[in-house]
Parts: C-alpha cells; sequence; structure tokens
C-alpha cells in the first residue's frame, strides 16, 4: 500500500505509574486522551484513502423493485457503487442470527437499512453520488407490535427461518419465548391479601455514545484486508466479517482503534464489512464515519417493551405470587433479542423472594428498527416495571415502600425462579438502608442571597420558566438484579496472553488480549493485575487485536471478571515459569527455593515471609516467559424452554438508588436534585474507575427516566428523532449529584471476588426517579421516558 | 478554495478545500489534528469545541472559509496555551495565543518517553481530568478541556452552578459528569494555589 | 458551491445583488447544519462574518441598534438593563459555545417559530432594518415574520440591524423544553410592561406557524390594568386577571403535535409562562428601586 496509515494503535507503557489491584491507579491512556492524541476509530487515515458512504432505505418495509446506479458510477471522484449483486460471498451476517443482510435484497425491513454502498475520494462526492442512486420501492405493510406481528395474516418478517428458536416459538414473527413456571401463582394468589396490576412501556433507549462508528479498512497485499475499528468484540465480528468477504479469518486482520464509547450498542457489526468490501474491490483503503443522523439507524438500540405484572403479598407485606409477560420489539433483525429474552424472563421477578411465579417473556420480529445490546440488556425494563409494582403494593398496604422491598429482598442462599440458587452475598435489604439512611440533600437550593431565583437549581434550567412556582420536592427508591457474564450455557471464555522479560535491568511485564477498552477503564486493571500477581512496575499493554485468541466482548459487567480473570491466570503460569527457571538456576544455593510459596513482589522474588531470593532481572536475565491461554467462568446451564429452570447465570450483581427530584408540576418539568446509589462491587480493583463507571451508569438510568427515547412512528415505522437535537441525552445540568457507597463482599467464585459493577445502576436509577417523581405529583406514571405532557395531563 | 489560518499558533495553509467543508473537517483531515472531535455536527455535543479568536465555538459550525486570517486553538494546543497565559499572567483571552516563535517550535506529536505521553507537561485542567478520573472513553474530553479551561481563565474560582453552566454545551455519555466537575474543581484550586505561590 | 467573502458591507449588498439565492452565513449555526446534514446545497455561500458593523451596538434614547450578528453571549452580558428580555432570550438559546456565535440576525433570517430571539422582540418592540443595493428599510417585527420559516426579505436584502426599544419596564422570558440546558424550544414567551405607554406586549414562540404576539390577552391586560389604576396604585394583580389574561395567551397559540411536544402542552404551557411571567414582571414593576434585569 502506498503511503502509511496514521492513528495505528502501539504499545502503551506505563512506566511512572504504581499501583496493583485496589488502588486508584490513573489510566494508561489518560494522557493521551487529554492531548487529543489517542486516536479513535474515526481518527484513522491515510493518505490516498477513500470515503465510503452509505445509501439506507428511506422506508421501512418494502420490496426492493430496482436499483440504478449508473448515474452514480458515472461521476468524476466515485470509485465504486455496490448493491447486493455486487456482494463477495456470503450474504447475511449476524450475532446469534446470520438474518441480516450486508446490503438489502428482496425487501429492506426496517427504515434506514444499507441498501448501496459508494466509495469516493471526498466525502461530499461520496453523497452527491449516493443522492444519483434511484431505488424503487414496492412498500408493504408495517409490522410495529405484538398484534400486528401475531395476526394471523401477518406478513412474515422472515421467511423460511431456521435458526434454533424457530422451532419452538409460537409465531415466526416471535423471536424467542422463554417462559419460567415455578410453584402455582394460581394457588399462591389465593392466600393474597392485596393485588396490584400493572402495565408498563418503556421505550425505546439509544447508547448514544459519542463516537460514531467509523473505522479504515486498507487492503493487503496478500489480498486480505487490515481493518481498524471501534467494537465491542473483535473475535466475535471476525467471525461475522471473514464469511462476508469469503476470506479465511487470518487474512482479516482486525485491530481495535479508539473506541468512543460503546454501552452494547457496538456488540453488532455497523460498518466493518461494508469498509472491507469496499477496500478489496477499489484496491485503496476506506474510511467510513457515520454522522449522528447514519448512527441512530447504524447500530442496535435498547428493546422497547410492554410489560404486564401482577403481584400479592399478604397484609404484613410477605410477597405471595407474581406473574408478568415482558414482550420486548426487537426489530428487523434478532441481534441479541434472544438472549435479551432470556434476561428478561430469568430476572423479572427482581431482588425479591418469590417462590411461585409465572413468568413469560417474548420478543417480536417487527419492522421497527433493530434493537439489542445496551447496557442493563433485558434486565433495565423488568426493573421499571416491577419496583413499580412494589410501590403500588407499599401504597395499597399503607406500608413503607422501603420496608416492604426489604422484607422481600432476596438473600445469600435464595432461590431464583430457574430453580438457581444465588450462591454469593446478595445484600438487598442493606443497600437499600445504606441509600435511605444519607442524609437528604438541603431544601430550596434555588434560593439565593437577595439576588431571586437561581434558575440553573431549578426545573427548567437556564430555560427560566419557574422561579420556585409550582415545585414540588418527591423521594422515591428502587433496587435491581443483573446478571454477569455471558449466561444459558453459552461457552464465555476470554484469552490473556502475558509476558515478562528484562529491559534496561528491568523486568517489564506485557499485556495482550483482544480486550475491547470503551473507556470503562479495563486497560487500568490489566496493568494493576499484572503489577499485582509479577511484581513489576513496567507494563505495557499491547494494542488489542485478532492476533491473540478472543477476550469475549466488554458487556455484561463481564470484562473485568473475565479477561481480568485470564490475566490472573495467565500471569499465575508465567509466575510458575518463571520460579520455575529460578528454582534451576538458584535453587541448590537457598533451600527456601523448594518453598511452594515463593510470589514475585518488587520486581523480586520472594518468600511468604517476605525474604528476597533474586531479583527477577537476575533470574530471568535474557530469556523471557509468554503465556497465552484461555480462560473460563464456571459453566452456566440452558433455561428449560417450558420451565425455565436451568442454573443459567454466572453471577447476580445488585444495585439500588435514591432519587430526590423537584418536579414542576404545571409545566411539568424535572429536575433530579440526587440521585444516591449503594452498590455491592464484591472488590474494587480500581475505586476511582468503580464510582465513574456507577455514575455513569446512573446517569444513562436517569436519562431514560425523563428525556429519552427514540421515537418511531406507528404508521410508518420511521424513525422520527434521530437527531442530538432531538434525541436528547442529559447535560451536566440535568445530572444531580451521585454519592456513591459501594460494599465489597466477595464472590468465593469469582477472581479477586469481583462483581461485575457496570450494568446494575443502570437497573435501579430509572425506577428510583420514575418513584420520585411519582411521589411529587401524585400521578400513577406507568411509562418511560415521563414527558412533561404525562405530568401535566396534555397528551 | 484555498484558506489560512493559525492554528495552536502556528500558521497554516488548506488547499482544494470544499466551500461547504467546515473548520472541524479541515483541522482533522487536512492538517493532521483529530483532537478535536466529530460526534454530532450540529452543534448540540461540544466535543469539537475550539477556540477562535479566544472564543469557544463548535467548529463543526464554522465554516472554514470564516476561519480565514483568524486564530485557532485546539486540544492539540492546549497545554502551550495555557503555559503562555500563565507566563503572561492576567492577559486577556484572545491576546495571549502561542507566540509565533513558540509556536514554531510546536508539533503536534511531541518528544515523549513512551506511548503513555507520561512526561508530556500537560495544562492544569488536562492534569486535573486525568487525576480526578473524568477520563473514560474521552471522547468529549477534547471538547470539554477546552471549554473548561476557558472557563476557568474567565472564571478562576467557579461555583458548582458556574461550572454546570459553562460545560452545559459539552455532553457526556460516560461519566455521569460527577468526576468532570471534581477535575474542573481540582484544577481550580491547583490554580488558585499556584497563584498564591507566585 | 461558491463562498463569497465580502470584506464590506457594501460588498455583501453587492454580492447579494448578483446572487439573490446566495444564502447569507454568520454563527453558521443553522445553515451549518443543514450543509454536514445534506439537507441543503446553496449555490452561494455569503459570508457575514468579516463585516465588522454586524458585530457592533449602539444604545440610542429610544432604541438599542443591534448589529445582526452581535453573539448571544454579548447582549447577555451587556445589554441586560436595556434589553432584558432579549438578554433572557440569549441566555436560553443552546449552548455557550452556540451563543458565542450565533446573533438575532439568524433567527430573523431563518424565522423558524422555534427561534429564541422572537418572543422577545414582539415582547420588547422592535424594527428591523434590511437593505440592499437598492437603499434601505425598516420592517416593524410584527410584519416580520410571514409564514413558517418565511419572512418579509427581498431576495436581494440582507439583514443589518434590529432597532429594538429600550425597556421601560420589566420583561420576562421564559421557554420550556425537556432538557435544562441545550434545547430547541418546545414553546417559549416573552412579556414586556411597557409603563411609559401604560401598555403590555407579548411575544409566542414554536406554537404557531410564525412567532406571534397574543393581541387579544394584550388587549383585555391593558384595559384590565387601566380600569384598576393598577399602573398607579401598584397593586398586586388580581388572580382572576391574571388567568384570563393566560387563558388568552394560551388561545393565542396556534401549535401543532410534533416530537418534540404535543399542542395541547404547548397551549398549556403557554398559559403558566404567561401567568407566571405577569407575577415575575408586575412584581418588580410595583417594586420600585429594583433592577429590571431579569433573574437569571
Amino acid at each position: 500500500m502506498a503511503g502509511t496509515t496514521t492513528g495505528i494503535p502501539r504499545d502503551v507503557t506505563q512506566n511512572h505509574v504504581k499501583g496493583g489491584i485496589g488502588e486508584s491507579t490513573l489510566r494508561p491512556d489518560g494522557t493521551l486522551k487529554v492531548t487529543g492524541e489517542f486516536a479513535y476509530s474515526s481518527d484513522m487515515w491515510h493518505e490516498d484513502m477513500l470515503w465510503g458512504q452509505i445509501l439506507r432505505s428511506t422506508v421501512a418495509h418494502a420490496e426492493i423493485v430496482s436499483i440504478d446506479t449508473a448515474e452514480a458510477l458515472a461521476m468524476d471522484g466515485v470509485y465504486a457503487v455496490l448493491t447486493h449483486e455486487d456482494l463477495p460471498a456470503a450474504k447475511n451476517y449476524g450475532m446469534e442470527f446470520q438474518d441480516t443482510p450486508v446490503l438489502a435484497y428482496g425487501k429492506v425491513r426496517h427504515h434506514g437499512e444499507p441498501v448501496v454502498l459508494v466509495a469516493a475520494d471526498h466525502p461530499e462526492t461520496a453523497r452527491r453520488a449516493a443522492a444519483k442512486v434511484v431505488i424503487e420501492y414496492r412498500e408493504l405493510p408495517v409490522i410495529t407490535d405484538e398484534a400486528s406481528a401475531t395476526a394471523p395474516d401477518a406478513i412474515l418478517v422472515h421467511e423460511n427461518r431456521d435458526d434454533h428458536h424457530s422451532g419452538h416459538v409460537p409465531h415466526p414473527n416471535i423471536v424467542h419465548r422463554q417462559p419460567i413456571i415455578r410453584g402455582n401463582a394460581d394457588e399462591a394468589a389465593k392466600r393474597a391479601d392485596v393485588i396490584v396490576k400493572g402495565e408498563y412501556t418503556f421505550g425505546m433507549q439509544d447508547q448514544a455514545f459519542l463516537g460514531p462508528e467509523s473505522g479504515l479498512a486498507v487492503p493487503a497485499e496478500d489480498g486480505g484486508v487490515d481493518l481498524y475499528v471501534a467494537t465491542q468484540w473483535l473475535h466475535s465480528d471476525l467471525k461475522q466479517i471473514a464469511p462476508c468477504l469469503g476470506l479465511p479469518e487470518e487474512k482479516v486482520r482486525m485491530t481495535m482503534a479508539g473506541v468512543g464509547g460503546a454501552f452494547g450498542g457496538r456488540e453488532d457489526i455497523s460498518m466493518q464489512i461494508l469498509a472491507s468490501i469496499l477496500a478489496l474491490r477499489t484496491g485503496k483503503p476506506v474510511k467510513m464515519v457515520y454522522n449522528r443522523y447514519e448512527s441512530f439507524f447504524g447500530h442496535v438500540h435498547r428493546h422497547p417493551a410492554k410489560l404486564y405484572y401482577e403481584h400479592g403479598a399478604t397484609k404484613d407485606g410477605k410477597l405471595t405470587h407474581m406473574k408478568c409477560k415482558i414482550v420486548l420489539d426487537g426489530g428487523a433483525y434478532a441481534s441479541s433479542t434472544a438472549s435479551v429474552v432470556g434476561n428478561a424472563s430469568s430476572l423479572s421477578v427482581g431482588p425479591y423472594v418469590i417462590e411461585d411465579v409465572e413468568i413469560e417473556a417474548i420478543g417480536l420480529y417487527t419492522n421497527n428498527p433493530p434493537c439489542g445490546a445496551m447496557r442493563g440488556f433485558g434486565a433495565v425494563q423488568a426493573c421499571f416495571a416491577y419496583e413499580a409494582q412494589m410501590d403500588k403494593l407499599a401504597a395499597k398496604l399503607g406500608m413503607d415502600p422501603v420496608e416492604l422491598r426489604q422484607l422481600n429482598a432476596m438473600e445469600q442462599g435464595t432461590i431464583m425462579p430457574t430453580g438457581q440458587v444465588v450462591d454469593s452475598p446478595a445484600p438487598v435489604a442493606e443497600l437499600l438502608r445504606i441509600v435511605k439512611a444519607r442524609p437528604m440533600p438541603p431544601e430550596r437550593q434555588w434560593e439565593t442571597a437577595g439576588e431571586g431565583a437561581d434558575v440553573r437549581a431549578l426545573p427548567g434550567g437556564l430555560s427560566n420558566t419557574s422561579h420556585g412556582e409550582g415545585v414540588v420536592r418527591g423521594v422515591g427508591y428502587a433496587v435491581g438484579i443483573k446478571n454477569v457474564g455471558f449466561s444459558e450455557g453459552f461457552d464465555d471464555y476470554s484469552t490473556a496472553k502475558i509476558r515478562i522479560e528484562v529491559i534496561n535491568g528491568e523486568a517489564v511485564a506485557t499485556v495482550h488480549t483482544a480486550m475491547a477498552e470503551v473507556g470503562q477503564g479495563g486497560v487500568t486493571i490489566h496493568a494493576q493485575i499484572a503489577r499485582t500477581e509479577l511484581g513489576v512496575q513496567q507494563v505495557t499493554i499491547h494494542p488489542a487485536d485478532t492476533q491473540v485468541g478472543s477476550a469475549g466482548s466488554t458487556s455484561a459487567g463481564r470484562q473485568t471478571y473475565m479477561t481480568g480473570g485470564a490475566i490472573k491466570n495467565s500471569c499465575a503460569i508465567v509466575r510458575e515459569k518463571v520460579l520455575e527457571i529460578g528454582r534451576r538456576k538458584f535453587g541448590s544455593y537457598h533451600p527456601a527455593w523448594a518453598n511452594a510459596e515463593l510470589l514475585l513482589e518488587g520486581g523480586k522474588v520472594v518468600t511468604d515471609g517476605g525474604e528476597a531470593l533474586a531479583t527477577i532481572a537476575d533470574v530471568l536475565e535474557d530469556q523471557a516467559v509468554e503465556v497465552e491461554e484461555e480462560w473460563r467462568h464456571r459453566p452456566t446451564q440452558a433455561f428449560d424452554l417450558v420451565t425455565g429452570q436451568g442454573d443459567g447465570h454466572v453471577q447476580y450483581a445488585f444495585a439500588a438508588h435514591r432519587a430526590v427530584v423537584e418536579v414542576d408540576t404545571e409545566l411539568g418539568l424535572v429536575k433530579v436534585i440526587e440521585l444516591a446509589c449503594a452498590q455491592d462491587v464484591g472488590k474494587a480493583l480500581n475505586p476511582l474507575s468503580v464510582i465513574g463507571q456507577i455514575q455513569g451508569g446512573t446517569t444513562q438510568g436517569l436519562g431514560v427516566a425523563v428525556m429519552e427515547e427514540i421515537i418511531v412512528d406507528p404508521k410508518t415505522a420511521k424513525v422520527r428523532n434521530p437527531s442530538f437535537t432531538d434525541y436528547l441525552i442529559p447535560t451536566i445540568l440535568d445530572t444531580p449529584t451521585i454519592p456513591v457507597d459501594y460494599l465489597e463482599l466477595a464472590d468465593p467464585n469469582a477472581p479477586y471476588g469481583v462483581r461485575g459493577i457496570g450494568e446494575a445502576p443502570t437497573l435501579s436509577s430509572t425506577p428510583a426517579v420514575l418513584a420520585a417523581i411519582r411521589a411529587a405529583t401524585g400521578l400513577e406514571l406507568n411509562k418511560t421516558p415521563v414527558r412533561p405532557e404525562a405530568l401535566t395531563g396534555t397528551l | 478554495m484555498r484558506v489560512n489560518f493559525t492554528v495552536n499558533g502556528r500558521p497554516q495553509e488548506a488547499d482544494d478545500v470544499w466551500e461547504g467543508e467546515s473548520l472541524l473537517y479541515v483541522l482533522r483531515e487536512r492538517m493532521g489534528l483529530p483532537g478535536s472531535k466529530n460526534a454530532c455536527e450540529q452543534g448540540e455535543c461540544g466535543s469539537c469545541t475550539v477556540r477562535l479568536d479566544g472564543v469557544p465555538v463548535c467548529s463543526c459550525l464554522v465554516a472554514a472559509g470564516q476561519v480565514e486570517g483568524r486564530e485557532v486553538v485546539t486540544v492539540e494546543g492546549l497545554a502551550e496555551f495555557a503555559k503562555d497565559r500563565a507566563e503572561h499572567a492576567g492577559c486577556a483571552a484572545g491576546t495571549c495565543g502561542t507566540s509565533l516563535d513558540a509556536a514554531k517550535k510546536w508539533e503536534a506529536k511531541p518528544g515523549q518517553d513512551s506511548q503513555t505521553g507520561e512526561g508530556v507537561e500537560l495544562s492544569p485542567i488536562q492534569q486535573a481530568f486525568i487525576d480526578a478520573g473524568a477520563v473514560q472513553c474521552g471522547f468529549c474530553t477534547p471538547g470539554l478541556l477546552v471549554a473548561a479551561d476557558e472557563m476557568l481563565e474567565r472564571n478562576p474560582s467557579p461555583t458548582d452552578a458556574d461550572i454546570r453552566e459553562a460545560l452545559s454545551g459539552n455532553l457526556c455519555r460516560c461519566t455521569g459528569y460527577e468526576k468532570i466537575l471534581d477535575a474542573v474543581r481540582l484544577a481550580a484550586a491547583r490554580q488558585e494555589r499556584q497563584g498564591e505561590a507566585v | 458551491m461558491d463562498f463569497l467573502r465580502p470584506a464590506s458591507w457594501e460588498e455583501a449588498l453587492a454580492a447579494k445583488a448578483e446572487h439573490p439565492t446566495a444564502v447569507p452565513i454568520a454563527g453558521g449555526t443553522d445553515i451549518m447544519v443543514e450543509i454536514n446534514f445534506d439537507h441543503r446545497r446553496p449555490e452561494y455561500l455569503l459570508d457575514l462574518n468579516r463585516i465588522e458593523l454586524l458585530r457592533e451596538w449602539e444604545v440610542g434614547e429610544e432604541n438599542v441598534r443591534l448589529g445582526a450578528s452581535v453573539p448571544y453571549t454579548q447582549i447577555m452580558e451587556n445589554l441586560r438593563t436595556e434589553l432584558p428580555g432579549l438578554a433572557l432570550a440569549s441566555h436560553t438559546v443552546a449552548s455557550p459555545q452556540i451563543r458565542n456565535r450565533g446573533g438575532v440576525g439568524g433567527n430573523l433570517g431563518t424565522a423558524s417559530p422555534a427561534g429564541d430571539a422572537h418572543p422577545a422582540l414582539l415582547a420588547a418592540g422592535a424594527e428591523v432594518e434590511v437593505e440592499s443595493v437598492r437603499g434601505s428599510r425598516f420592517i416593524p417585527i410584527d410584519e416580520f415574520y410571514t409564514g413558517v420559516k418565511r419572512n418579509a426579505l427581498q431576495p436581494d436584502e440582507l439583514i443589518k440591524t434590529v432597532h429594538i426599544k429600550k425597556a421601560d419596564g420589566p420583561q420576562q422570558y421564559s421557554k420550556v423544553g425537556t432538557r435544562n440546558a441545550m434545547v430547541i424550544a418546545v414553546c417559549a414567551f416573552g412579556l414586556a410592561l411597557h409603563p411609559e405607554t401604560r401598555t403590555v406586549r407579548t411575544g409566542i414562540g414554536s406554537a404557531a406557524p410564525t412567532p406571534i404576539r397574543a393581541k387579544e390577552a394584550e388587549a383585555f391586560l391593558n384595559a384590565a390594568l387601566e380600569e384598576g389604576g393598577f399602573w398607579d396604585n401598584g397593586k398586586i394583580i388580581t388572580p382572576s386577571v391574571a388567568k384570563q389574561f393566560a387563558d388568552l395567551c394560551s388561545a393565542a397559540a396556534n401549535p401543532i403535535d410534533d416530537v418534540r411536544g404535543t399542542a395541547k402542552y404547548r397551549r398549556h404551557a403557554v398559559g403558566i409562562m404567561a401567568r407566571r411571567q405577569l407575577g415575575w414582571t408586575w412584581e418588580q414593576y410595583r417594586g420600585s428601586g429594583r433592577t429590571l434585569e431579569g433573574a437569571a
């Protein structure tokens, strides 16, 4: 390839930073990120690169009658205009189901589906060319909800399904159905003194990561491609990309470019295959960068859901039974809908002890935008509904809502509806106690000394809508349960390659994994683990790529547990090898070398009594030790398709929130004043990062409570607000103080006792805010987000 | 068209600029300065914030042709800019850009002892962002740094409400903003101490 | 696309005369979004950034002569006393970065009903000075907005200044959005008391095809204030009067349902804002010696 690629990630070495596990070590990429030097996938550049552009469907459901690319192809500066007819190999891809076309053929199934692909020498040329392509559609009726999907005469979104769920689903427009039956809910209901029912609607949330989908594909001399992208899981991408390019996996060399946030939205493929096809076709490097509009169509969203719940309780507040049905809209392609259904179903009971349950969760195929992974993954929707139910129940029983929750809180040893025993700490009641015990934030913080109201502290903020008029405070609580790691029998593993060698007289460790650093601070933790396990100070983090085994996905709160576990494991093997070398060299000089409990600390081999036997440098000299090993968490089981029984989850995580809100009850505007969180983190490997994750997750939950929703027109299935002007996420003026208390109750099954932390705070944040708004307004509020219309009766 | 302007004190020229190109595009794709980020291109996120003649603006909404003859400071030049300001304490915004001499010494990728950039001299706000844990994915960071640095220039002892107002045009999706507030408070406190020391 | 860079106002007028389809760009906060997202490809962009006089303002006896490109930040910081309503409106515009670039000329040129400045201009009373090579003219703000995103400009004309009446009494401005900062108006409302003429004026944004005044509400309140001697006795306005005024403001709105809000909500919110602002401004008026600046 002529010229060079800029932005290729390189080794990152921390020379001056100390700190093993448990310390708030600073990020190894921090300086690069604050100086603008850190190269994100959209920063990749090559001097003679082309720009790729996608032409997407303008309708949601239609047969493609014809595509005319002639005029576009004839334009100066245009190098390729491709349709499905030009695809080199497999025409479909997908993570769990290979149902997603690389470029649409036959029909389009949702608004914004890729149909035509253009490469040109400037983005504007590419846009002008795309505008010259003529596509003729014959529109079809749209399927948008459960009723239209399962109607007797419903058009099938996908005909001839042959995926692993197609055999058991009640209708081909249902991706997956997971019931869970335990005990006898109908019988138990007879013991109930009060019963509450509710119907809840959860809106479609967007991950809204700030770094749009982007990357650079560079054709290689061996006919393969070098691909620099932002993703959550390189090896899952690779498995999907290679067949679509008709290349063996080793000819698709993927490197993780800088990732500008993910939150689940990068677990599926976006531009990876398309940029590669263009690069192979034109023989030139191709850069693709989605703009914000396209990004709303470029990744899956959080499943919108309808949830129907019934809970019963005795008059002293003991839950008798629960029945629920959860309908998740998966949109036009499956993505991870089946797993989201499994999660929603198995976590629908919440962190409560209920022995008699009747649960059903289904995921739909519709013509709405495809939905898949987002932080919280099926547990978020359920938590919103069961926590609303708890408040309703408490009100009906005349009980304190926190006491009701504590009375029914699960604990270690509780049996889940799936039959799985919760076999590590589950401090649900304690987390609620902690948030409740916090002092309340002061009232009327908008009042200033003589200068009128500070509108920045009021609902409406800078818009100057209230100087205190109509403002009512409310307080609400919620708690949630989230699984950690990949569940339902999935062979979930991670791989770590660890090398130790002596450079300039100092032992240096290199950590090489395929872990996607999406901002969570995995790279910080990796260096900390290597320091702790190998007793070195200098640690080099090798860029993540496909030259090492899979690390699995940066999702499901699993990466510190899994790749952290893999690094710990590989380090232990490296340590044994180093000691073996030491024993061979020095064993005859000191009897302590025979001791089985030798450690590596401070660059030395030391006994458990602290006696230094040799420096690592003396042991290794010019020898390097390198180990690449896979590491697995304990196996899980699939859920039975009829009863839902099975030890499906690896670990559970718990968080509780107390929300304090002030609502302008006349205008329906909300200001969240404080959103306190308490969470059990198992072991805080890096306390600063832990708190950052909890605060970030909390804020995403706040967003969906009061403003975030992708609005899809039910008549056309078209997205109405694909922009940051109309899809709003919280600004710093919408975000309250977020005090965090964390417990460190070790999970004996997990490395260092860690518990996945990223997701749980996203669950309980939303229902806590909703509960607080209900408390302030007295309204029922069964839908997220709460719009001003819902608070003012002006829908 | 051709556009000439000063970036981080250095005169720059871009040729064959399409008339619809933004300042952001020119910085990122033509000048090798991708530090300013493209996250929304509609002025709704602040990730592309640069200083144009001293004033923080969204570079995605400035047409390249409008920058002719003007001065731009990006995150890549922030450390130098802040250092220069500290050395000429009290000078007003826009007038204390990097001098031409200093600028000529400036490099896009300064020499450093490792790829972490350890050893690079940072502005107080940059260091505070690292120390306070205000950086996660980091995509919003460049814009926030430029905005926060400018606020501290105008208002060295901001209240929390002042910080929130000044940064209300910069979206962050990772942190929940708490640690960003911590970072700005930290930078303000350090600057104050530094000021007292001088 | 051609990029025209006039160095002076005269050159700009000549360029606009020669290329009437040229789209003026000043702060760029509207037009650049349209270009970035491929919604618009004007044949000519007419850059106004080099024209100094558009960024100047002058406080006169009666009016403030506000250059079309004076950034909102400058209005917020420097004209709080003379133009309190517009200063408050400026503070609600988008984000600090946008306020550093955008000016009233852009709002007027775009004439979107959601432009934040409009209700404040309508309430204060203003004239838009437009000019072409043919000469200049003043368009009263009430006649400026002619339709959805349409205004009274001729193709060869450019907006030069806005002459806004200096406040002779309290003014207020609010907008409703579903976020506490950086939000486009769901609807907005501005109110100005004019004690010298014993009148009130209003402005409503985002709740009709164009920015409008609630003229019936104004007439009602003018009469009620006169009748009750309120201007002189400075009594608290009776709740029934305030309610009637708010209801009439609501009724003046002619909003639509869209992705940002329902028509019903907009009408409701206009009424709430009208009632609150009447309270705020009247309190300010009664409290003699109090500043006329907005609270924000």
